[in-house]
């Protein structure tokens, strides 16, 4: 006991070189690279596990959840290599399969072999057949644009410094070697709505309405709004083994990532304190400080870095009088406005879908029930009112039918991710009730196409932006820690001016999704700030790998 | 067969305004209207006994001073009121903001306290934005691919224009300029009455709700007008817009513009893969080597051209230009005028907006992406006077989002419409329905058949970021030139797009003069 105490007090007076505020899969990672660049670094999570929103939870025993986060894809393969992940356990299955189903009783089946695919899509219709072959060369050309971007430090326009230039410089060449039309097809692409691009392609709803599903997840805007082709890019830039916009499963749920990064961070001689959620970043002098924990425990670093969103760290976190009022109001002003929930629901037994055909491999992707962008639409028209979606948008998955060590044999979990749910209903909090009915009309959606899916449910969890929130600490629920629109992306990102990593406050930084390049399971800002952090300190960056261009 | 130096398709004022030019610079010109009159969205009809309509459009606040002054419009007989024209943003109660000035210089009406200096401090910071785009606007469009050694020196100008603003002011621009006009007026202001007119007027003519991102760049654009001189200016002209057009037909014809109304084109003659002049409906033919086309540009390529003069990827690319409308225009025959409650009577020679709140616009705004009316629609009324006999009065209004495919059928959506519209204004000119003698309601529809323009759109086209600049109306033909040889377009599709401006027609004429680039 007094070993414990004295091993307390020395943790106590123990200065840091640098202070995580947040265990999410960004915070770990960019933990990781500054541990591994000599820096004594400290992990403060509030939750008595890590993980953030890529967690495996078992909620009811014998299931495990991937509660939030539920698909990989975009975690940056390079992160990965160096940081040793495979060494400490993760292993990523990619998946195929997936349909949509219509409300005549048929389905759109989806395949990862281009030509399968095509054909499903003949199947519709002999044009968008063959428009597919031109929709996949112009969207890839986009994503190889962009990609490269992702682990790049966003340059700040209005900046004359060498380093500002140099990137400006950088991408003016990328984007001067495109040849004129495709610049225009590039302008075009970030400005126009999923909608509109894909009706310059594709004429049958069905087929529109798949792959419009991409230009939404996470963001509070419809199908119809301009900026949303840009979104689906966002989620077709991953790969799973260098195969590019493929998707997978963490085997062990998406927690498999977080711990194979607590893991390689442990590993190389970190340290982490869950169940210490952070009351106050402290600043003195215009300086980071160190921490105070809800505890009344103190911790000191000339280093904080913040893995919670934007309007937490500078509007809860931080003293209003530490912080400039222009930044404080753009802070106010950012965007990250709830739009999704989650179901995560324990089967004792593999759901039917009667459209499919027996032994379909459809049911090990995703499965959605939304067949025109016209649903989607409506959908969103709810939720700017106020309410949940009537008509939801599921993204299904059944990852068990995959990865056999989430549940016993024969027993699934399923995750339904559900497009668009307030952050407010009606312009007041939630209550138990609306978290009920918002569930029900989520089952009903399903059983309408699974019958007896019902019945199968053993446990269920329910995850409005509420519970998001008090959870995962999500500001207003929004899964990218704010919205992936124009104003907010690149140099915008999270406020002009501030896009490189670094606050008005020295030596307090930002790794979260709020940061370039935005959210998803990527890990690109945890690297990246960890980048901008060393090369301030002075010290060697050559333990982060730059990106690689596979496409 | 007559043969010309150059021949221009549709007598709308940016035909006008190129086919003058073109005539200044020596150049034997003829002109050909499909309709029996000139002026194309500027032209109005009598569509009641003794009560005319002002044109489809009923404000100019836009027209460019260089097409004043290039068309020596002036001493032609154009003469702008002098009288400021107030914008009123119209309350259901009756407490009514009255903007004066350009844009709300200043603002008559009860606003709570700090609604004003919000207001301010948001006008001025969108008057400055719609500086810098204003001379995008004002010039051809910036090329992609390798640009010459003149062209880098216009975008470096621009460039230190927005650096010129300030570190703070140049991140703001381009944080802003994509955003949703809800999102930047919930950021200044409170008071809805004003979003609601932001929102309207942001929105207007195009198909966006205040809430979808880039639909600041309407106001922007809109901002970027001047008459006078002065930047968001704007005036109703007495008589509609004909004063314009007979002043701008005034300079076409002094500068031997061979004019003919009443003669529709039906194809472009093309010779060895280039233009060699027209065949009109009646079968006659008119030769020159230079066409340039102040129509919609899908009628350009789709009906005059054909595809088998054009690559796939062009005819695919004018295939998917959107060109469907969202705006119905009303015109009323009032026996007196109306009286708008808590309105004076000076300022309803104002242009009246109806959109109480941003809300409200968005709402007006979601059934028109499904193909439905909305139950209660925006709009903006004008009255513009010397239209009516003595005493009577013309109601112009601008209905907006109101679907060109409306599901129900426009037969049954029209007499729908029409109800809705007047119930609202009965609301806020109470008495006014008893006073209607005759009106005329176009659809989008309506609007593609009598003014010959594709989905009834006034912008020939979307007046969208990604069908702006560099990609209006398609990259290929966004400099004026087209893929065809002799062929060159000058009409609202093309940059900067639509409003009584003559902008595409004085830049493609420039860009015509120039010569191709070396």
């Amino acid at each position: 006991m007094l070993e414990l105490t004295v091993f307390g007090m020395i943790l106590l007076m123990k200065k840091f070189d640098a202070i995580i505020v947040g265990a999410g899969h960004n915070g770990l990672v960019n933990a990781c690279y500054l541990q591994r660049a000599g820096l004594d670094v400290l992990i403060v999570e509030k939750n008595d596990w890590v993980g953030g929103a890529a967690v495996s939870r078992e909620l009811t025993p014998g299931f495990i959840y991937s509660n939030c986060a539920y698909v990989c894809s975009l975690f940056r393969p390079e992160i990965m290599r160096d940081l040793e992940l495979p060494k400490h356990g993760l292993q990523i299955i990619a998946y195929e399969g997936g349909a949509v189903f219509t409300r005549d009783g048929d389905y759109l089946a989806s395949y990862r072999d281009h030509h399968a695919h095509r054909r499903e899509f003949a199947r519709f219709s002999k044009r968008d057949a063959e428009a597919y072959e031109r929709y996949s060369r112009d969207v890839t050309r986009q994503c190889r644009f962009i990609q490269p971007l992702l682990m790049r430090r966003a340059p700040d326009p209005a900046s004359f410094k060498p380093a500002d230039i140099a990137e400006l410089m950088y991408l003016a060449r990328k984007f001067g070697g495109l040849g004129p039309k495709e610049m225009a097809d590039t302008l075009r692409f970030w400005t126009m709505s999923i909608s509109d691009f894909l009706d310059e392609y594709f004429e049958t709803d069905v087929i529109k309405a798949y792959l419009a599903i991409s230009g939404i997840i996470g963001t509070a805007l419809g199908p119809m709004s301009p900026g949303t082709a840009y979104v689906l890019l966002h989620h077709y830039m991953g790969e799973v083994d260098g195969s590019v916009g493929a998707w997978g499963y963490a085997r062990g749920g998406m927690g498999s990532i977080t711990k194979a990064l607590a893991s390689s961070f442990t590993a190389s001689g970190g340290t982490i304190m869950t169940g210490s959620g952070v009351e106050k970043i402290l600043v003195s002098g215009g300086k980071a400080k160190g921490v105070a924990l809800e505890n009344g425990d103190e911790h000191y670093a000339d280093i904080v870095v913040s893995n919670a969103d934007v309007k937490r760290t500078f509007l809860k976190l931080v003293d209003e009088k530490d912080l400039p009022s222009s930044f404080v109001r753009s802070v106010s002003n950012f965007k990250i406005r709830g739009s999704s929930g989650k179901l995560n629901i324990a089967l004792d037994t593999l759901p039917e879908f009667p459209a499919l055909p027996k032994g379909s491999t459809c049911v090990r992707g995703d499965m959605h029930f939304t067949d025109s962008v016209e649903r989607m639409e409506r959908g969103y028209d709810d939720w700017k009112a106020g309410r949940w979606s009537a008509d939801p948008f599921i993204d299904m998955m059944i990852p068990t039918i995959m990865d056999p060590t989430m549940t016993s044999p024969g027993k699934h979990f399923v995750s339904c991710f559900v497009q668009y749910c307030p952050p407010k209903v009606e312009g007041r909090d939630w209550t138990d009730a609306d978290r009920d009915a918002f569930a029900e009309t989520v089952i009903s959606q399903i059983a309408d196409y699974s019958p007896g899916f019902r019945e199968r449910i053993v446990h269920m969890e329910v995850r409005t932006p509420r519970e998001l929130e008090a959870e995962v600490g999500l500001t207003e629920g929004n899964i990218f820690q704010g919205e992936l629109t124009f104003d907010q992306l690149l140099f915008n990102r999270p406020i002009p001016g501030y896009a490189q990593y670094r606050s008005p406050i020295r030596g307090l930084y930002m790794c979260g999704s709020s940061t370039h390049p935005g959210g998803g399971v990527m890990g690109a800002p945890g690297r990246n700030a960890a980048r901008e952090i060393l090369s301030n300190l002075s010290r060697s960056t050559g333990h982060v790998s730059d990106a690689h261009d596979v496409i | 067969m007559m043969s010309y130096d150059a021949i221009i398709i549709g007598g709308g004022h940016n035909g006008l305004v190129a086919a003058t030019m073109l005539a200044k610079s020596g150049r034997k010109v003829a002109l050909f209207e499909a309709a029996g009159q000139l002026g194309g969205a500027a032209r109005g009809s009598e569509f009641h006994p003794g009560f005319r309509s002002p044109g489809l459009a009923h404000v100019i606040n836009r027209l460019h001073r260089d097409v004043i002054k290039e068309l020596d419009l002036v001493r032609h007989g154009l003469a702008l009121k002098a009288t400021q024209t107030p914008t009123v943003a119209l309350a259901a109660d009756g407490n009514h903001l009255v903007l004066r000035g350009a844009y709300g210089q200043s603002i008559d009406g009860n606003l709570a306290d700090g609604e004003i200096n919000g207001w301010q401090t948001l006008r001025t910071q969108l008057f400055r934005h719609a500086g810098i785009l204003k001379r995008m606007f004002d010039d051809v469009p910036p090329p992609l691919g390798a640009p010459s050694a003149g062209e880098l020196f216009k975008l470096a100008r621009t460039g230190l224009a927005l650096r010129l603003l300030g570190k703070v002011e140049m991140r703001e621009f381009m944080r802003m300029i994509l955003m949703p006009v809800a999102d930047v007026a919930n950021e200044h202001l409170k008071e809805e009455r004003l979003k609601g007119l932001l929102a309207f007027d942001a929105t207007l003519g195009i198909h966006l709700g205040p809430r979808s991102p880039t639909s600041l760049l309407g106001l922007y654009y809109r901002l970027a007008g001047e008459l006078d001189g002065v930047a968001g200016e704007q005036t109703i002209p007495d008589g509609g817009m004909s004063a314009l057009i007979a002043a701008i037909e005034k300079s076409a014809r002094s500068r031997g513009v061979m004019i003919r109304t009443g003669a529709s084109v039906a194809r472009i003659m093309i010779e060895n893969e280039r233009t060699c002049g027209i065949v009109l409906a009646d079968g006659s033919e008119m030769r020159a080597p230079l066409i340039v086309s102040g129509i919609s540009p899908v009628t350009t390529f789709k009906s005059l051209v054909g595809p088998r003069h054009l690559d796939t990827g062009f005819v695919r690319a004018i295939g998917n230009i959107r060109t469907k409308g969202d705006t119905s225009k009303l015109h009323l025959a009032l026996d007196r005028m109306p009286q708008f409650a808590g309105l004076s009577n000076a300022d309803h020679a104002g242009r009246l907006v109806f959109a109480p709140s941003s809300e409200y616009v968005e709402r007006a705004f979601n059934p028109a992406k499904y193909g439905e009316l909305p139950d209660t629609p925006v709009m903006e009324i004008t009255l513009p006077s010397m239209l009516a006999p003595e005493g009577a009065c013309v109601l112009s209004a601008n209905i907006q989002h109101t679907p060109f495919d409306l599901k129900q059928g426009w037969q049954s959506g029209k007499i729908e419409l029409y109800r809705r519209v007047i119930e609202l204004l009965e609301q806020h000119a109470p008495g006014i329905s008893k006073s209607i003698v005759g009106h005329e309601l176009l659809s989008p529809p309506d609007i593609e058949t009598s003014y010959l323009m594709p989905g009834g759109h006034w912008h020939h086209g979307e007046l969208q970021a990604d069908q702006m600049l560099m990609m209006r109306p398609t990259y290929a033909a966004s400099r004026y030139a087209t893929p065809l040889s002799g062929l060159y377009l000058c009409g609202a599709g093309s940059h900067p797009g639509g409003g009584i401006s003559g902008m595409p027609g004085l830049l493609a004429a420039r860009t015509i003069l120039k010569g191709p680039r070396k």
